[in-house]
């Protein structure tokens, strides 16, 4: 077979079309079949990417990169086993193949393993923006130059990236399942110093039109101004008005817990919490890989397409997500959130979307008698997983708020706080938006008025 | 490959840069690993391609491709002057880099087994035999093991000259117990947590920590959690064991001296450092026996941050980062030398993988070994707390305050272990802490660990560190704030 062309270059870099991808899916389900393989399945995933970073004013890194990976999963009498690689020549897919069938003759044979699933139906969803795609370094350059000038004029320090890339991924296998899906992603990302003070703001878009840099950078920029002579405050017990930022690295740690392989492993914060009052009643959670809000492909590592599926309803714990290994285990049936096999850790919701409230972040502020608004937190880690008490810092401008005012900026604290506490104790909310933090992957969430957080200690700045 | 590398430097030069360079690199991965006595991941990777970093106008660009033909590699390079070309349009002033002669080499890390000639089927059966060894306990609810290998091939060419090829075979293993009881979930691990021990080795690391030997132990002290006394909140004394002291090299000395952090290179992300240019020879960061290095150099062992050139073609060094107590030193690359009044970078440059551009990182950063005996450290102890194996770490963006939690712990009374303690945790200021430490255990006790899981940068890369450490004490600790009392 010759090579499937792949386009040399960046910038002019463009996917492979379907029908590329086909073809190599095609070839690789021959070879498998050829070296006595039962089932093949195969993923395909191409990244073009590029990102400028900036700091101190300037643009210090510029990147790009273009790949194509291969990753073939045979079964032999019930093993399986998975091989990967970028080298798109015959030879080198050939030995894939039989690199993934010799790890899987190692092993004794796998207990649980299906057979692989067939055709299914998608529902489409359209996340590829050709202004994202076609975006060029010196765009990216010039909207940077114009967040640094800004800096310039305030007196401050710009650092930051701005990401413009394209990816698919597809998932085919020998009984004829094939899906795909690309989409395009944009992201800008602001920090702001000015002398020891810092504050930050981030967007991310599937379309670069819907993405504001200007506006995020004067955004960081106002609050690292607000940010300057933060006093030092006791730790203790605080209600907080947490952004959106915050909330969503925070209890992005709380969702690989409604994996229904997490509770069968005994490794869940669920363990014997399902259908039991856990948060408050104004908390509802779901999964939802169909949302306006999300991004992602509508089929999970097996090729099963998503299924919105409610997770907390109303503060109750109500369903799991599933892969099709799990769910045959729990008699259920699965979801679309496994991950590609073989693997120990089941499956997770990736797409998650809070019911949110009508509270205006300014009306948390005016509501608040003694409290601290939190723009975004940092090294975030788990401390105790069956109460889910989560530690880290906050950043980038950690405010007091006093008789329904912003009044100073405070030194940073570290927190030590239940998860499952803090989502009992929600005040208030706004209304969840697709929000990007650092720690999390993005997410429709709220910003949230919250009694009773936790913080420990207070840090030097 | 160097047909590849040189033939991008050539269009590199040809479209404009003032200097080029070229990593062809190759990753080959295995990863093994079993949950409750059933193989779970298996599985096998390679990565080729290449990352062109130019010069041009005074502003870098970089660009990688995969399609490794001659017009794919000559596009990548093209590319790649474009970026730096539009770096130009937004940069603050022209990069300057210190002076690096060309090296023509090849090294290759020493290992006795290559891990990827060893039979998979004795490599599964020694997973499934540690899981099962670690499941025969009563009250053991989840039990995971792992294996890891990488063989990474570089050729790195400069437009200066250079031409070297570097290949590094690395291990990596460790089996974890869990226990869910009542409303508590404890959690075991051997020989360290988060993937168990990596090292610059061949299999015979697999070999050397014994995971079936341990097994048994790692399971029983699991259960025996669930019935220990909570870890006390109070401030007092506290020893450490070396793989938790390890992550405490990472965390509170190794991140802060990272030029590019310091220099606000990384203040969107990583953060900055509390270590501002004024501080170089001029803070006590730790008591006179706090020496800390940062050495790449083979003799230093097989650590994940060794070497013998690194990402940008400078040789591996050993540079003092704290001596007797006092802070002397950063990690610098080429650009960044001159600004702390080096003539040369400290070999710093690291890269995950060909489509990543090399930034500073981590070697090893190492705790030079003290003069006590272990036993004498607990023996000349009155009362304190001992804590071992990392449960989880957190740290301020600027690498002061700090907060880790163990999987164990034990109360020392009259210097002798008395119980064990559950959901032990520490917490401090960086500067405090090493000022606090007063003893040191020596070289016998003294283990390179590796931490591969370092996470910096944008796009993020992911990068193995050493990190050499004997169990040593502090005074005046703060300890047991993370859980309270529970």
């Amino acid at each position: 077979m010759s090579s499937p062309k792949k386009m040399g270059g960046q910038e002019d870099v463009v996917l492979s079309t379907e029908k590329r991808l086909r073809d190599l899916m095609q070839v690789v389900i021959r070879l498998g079949k050829a070296a006595g393989a039962e089932e093949t399945e195969v993923h395909l995933d191409e990244t073009i990417d590029a990102l400028t970073r900036f700091a101190n004013n300037g643009i210090h890194q510029n990147v790009a990169e273009h790949g194509l990976t291969v990753s073939v999963r045979t079964v032999l009498q019930g093993k399986t086993a998975r091989a990967s690689t970028n080298k798109l020549d015959e030879d080198s897919l050939r030995a894939a193949v039989e690199s993934s069938l010799s790890l899987a003759q190692s092993q004794p044979k796998a207990p649980h393993l299906l057979p692989m699933p067939g055709k299914q139906r998608y529902r489409r969803v359209q996340r590829f923006a050709k202004a994202t795609a076609e975006l060029s370094a010196d765009e990216r350059a010039r909207a940077v130059r114009k967040a640094c000038d800004l800096a310039v004029q305030e007196g401050q320090v710009a650092a930051g990236i701005f990401v413009s890339g394209q990816m698919q991924s597809a998932v085919g296998n020998s009984k004829g399942l094939f899906a795909s899906h690309r989409q395009t992603r944009a992201e800008f990302s602001i920090t702001m110093q000015q002398g020891g003070a810092t504050s930050w703001a981030k967007g991310n878009a599937a379309d670069v039109r819907d993405l504001d840099p200007q506006a995020l950078a004067q955004r960081a920029s106002k609050k690292a101004r607000m940010a300057t002579n933060a006093v030092e405050l006791a730790p203790d017990k605080y209600t907080v008005i947490l952004e959106p930022a915050a909330v969503l690295d925070l209890v992005g740690f709380l969702f690989y817990d409604f994996s229904a392989t997490a509770v069968a492993d005994k490794r869940s914060c669920l363990n014997d919490r399902m259908g039991k009052p856990l948060f408050g009643k104004n908390i509802s959670v779901w999964d939802d890989a169909y949302h306006p809000g999300q991004l992602g492909a509508p089929f999970d590592g097996e090729g099963i397409p998503r299924q919105r599926i409610v997770l907390v309803d109303k503060g109750v714990p109500r369903n799991l997500v599933y892969s099709r290994a799990s769910a045959k285990r729990a008699h259920k049936k699965p979801t679309g959130h496994g991950f590609a096999l073989p693997n120990e850790y089941g499956e997770a919701p990736m797409n998650l979307v809070f019911s949110g409230g009508k509270s205006s972040l300014e009306e948390m502020v005016a509501s608040t008698d003694h409290g601290l608004l939190v723009t975004r937190l940092w090294y975030i880690r788990e401390v105790d997983p069956y109460e889910k008490v989560m530690t880290g810092m906050t950043r980038d401008g950690l405010f007091r708020v006093e008789k329904g005012k912003v009044t100073t900026a405070a030194r940073n604290f570290r927190f030590n706080q239940s998860v499952l506490e803090m989502l009992r104790n929600v005040e208030m909310m706004s209304p969840a938006v697709r929000t990007a933090g650092e720690e999390a992957f993005e997410m429709v969430v709220p910003a949230m008025k919250i009694r009773g957080f936790q913080f420990t200690e207070v840090t030097k700045f | 490959m160097w047909d590849l590398a040189g033939r991008s430097l050539d269009i590199a030069r040809l479209r404009g840069a003032t200097y080029a360079d070229a990593r062809v690199m190759h990753l080959r991965q295995r990863d093994l690993t079993t949950k409750n006595g059933e193989v779970g991941t298996l599985a096998q990777s390679e990565s080729i391609g290449i990352g062109v970093r130019v010069l041009s106008n005074g502003a870098w660009g970089f660009a990688s491709t995969d399609h490794l033909t001659k017009e794919g590699v000559a596009a990548c390079a093209a590319a790649a002057v474009k970026i730096a070309k539009a770096s130009a349009l937004a940069k603050r002033s022209d990069v300057k880099m210190a002076p690096e002669n060309a090296y023509v080499d090849s090294w290759q890390s020493s290992f006795r087994k290559d891990p990827f000639e060893m039979p998979l089927e004795a490599q599964i059966e020694l997973l499934l035999k540690a899981d099962a060894e670690m499941r025969r306990v009563k009250g053991v609810t989840l039990t995971e093991t792992d294996l890891q290998f990488r063989k990474i091939d570089s050729w790195f060419a400069s437009s200066i000259g250079s031409r070297i090829h570097q290949r590094k075979v690395i291990s990596g293993c460790g089996i974890v117990a869990t226990s869910y009881k009542g409303d508590e979930i404890q959690k075991r691990s051997y020989p360290n947590s988060f993937g168990g021990q990596h090292a610059l080795q061949g299999y015979e690391l697999v070999e050397e920590v014994d995971l079936v030997k341990h097994a048994p132990r790692v399971a029983e002290e699991v259960v025996a959690l669930h019935s220990a006394a909570q870890c006390p909140q109070r401030t007092g004394t506290l020893i450490l064991g070396g793989s938790q002291l390890g992550l405490q090299i990472h965390e509170s000395v190794g991140h802060p001296i990272e030029l590019d952090r310091v220099l606000g290179q990384e203040a969107n992300f990583a953060g900055t450092s509390f270590l501002t240019l004024d501080k170089l020879n001029n803070l006590k960061y730790g008591t006179e026996i706090v020496n800390v290095v940062a050495d790449a150099r083979q003799e230093h062992g097989p650590g994940l941050g060794t070497f013998a050139y690194d990402d940008e073609g400078v040789p591996a060094q050993c540079t003092d980062i704290i001596k007797d107590g006092q802070f002397r030193g950063y990690l610098s690359n080429r650009e960044t030398a001159h600004l702390i009044g080096l003539e040369r970078s400290s070999g710093t440059m690291r890269t995950e993988n060909w489509n990543r551009l090399p930034i500073i990182r981590m070697t090893n950063i190492s705790l030079k070994p003290g003069t006590w005996k272990e036993a004498d450290l607990i023996a000349y102890t009155d009362d304190g707390i001992l804590m071992d194996t990392n449960r989880s770490w957190s740290i301020d963006d600027r690498r002061y305050q700090f907060q880790f939690s163990t999987e164990i712990g034990w109360e020392i009374k009259g210097g002798k272990k008395v119980r064990m303690l559950k959901n032990p945790s520490y917490s401090g200021i960086t500067t405090e802490f090493w000022n606090s430490c007063d003893a040191i255990c020596s070289r016998e006790h003294w283990t390179l660990w590796g931490t591969p899981n370092c996470g910096k940068g944008q796009p993020m890369q992911t990068m193995g560190t050493g990190h050499g450490a004997a169990p040593a004490r502090f005074r005046n600790v703060r300890m047991g704030t993370a859980f309270g009392e529970k």
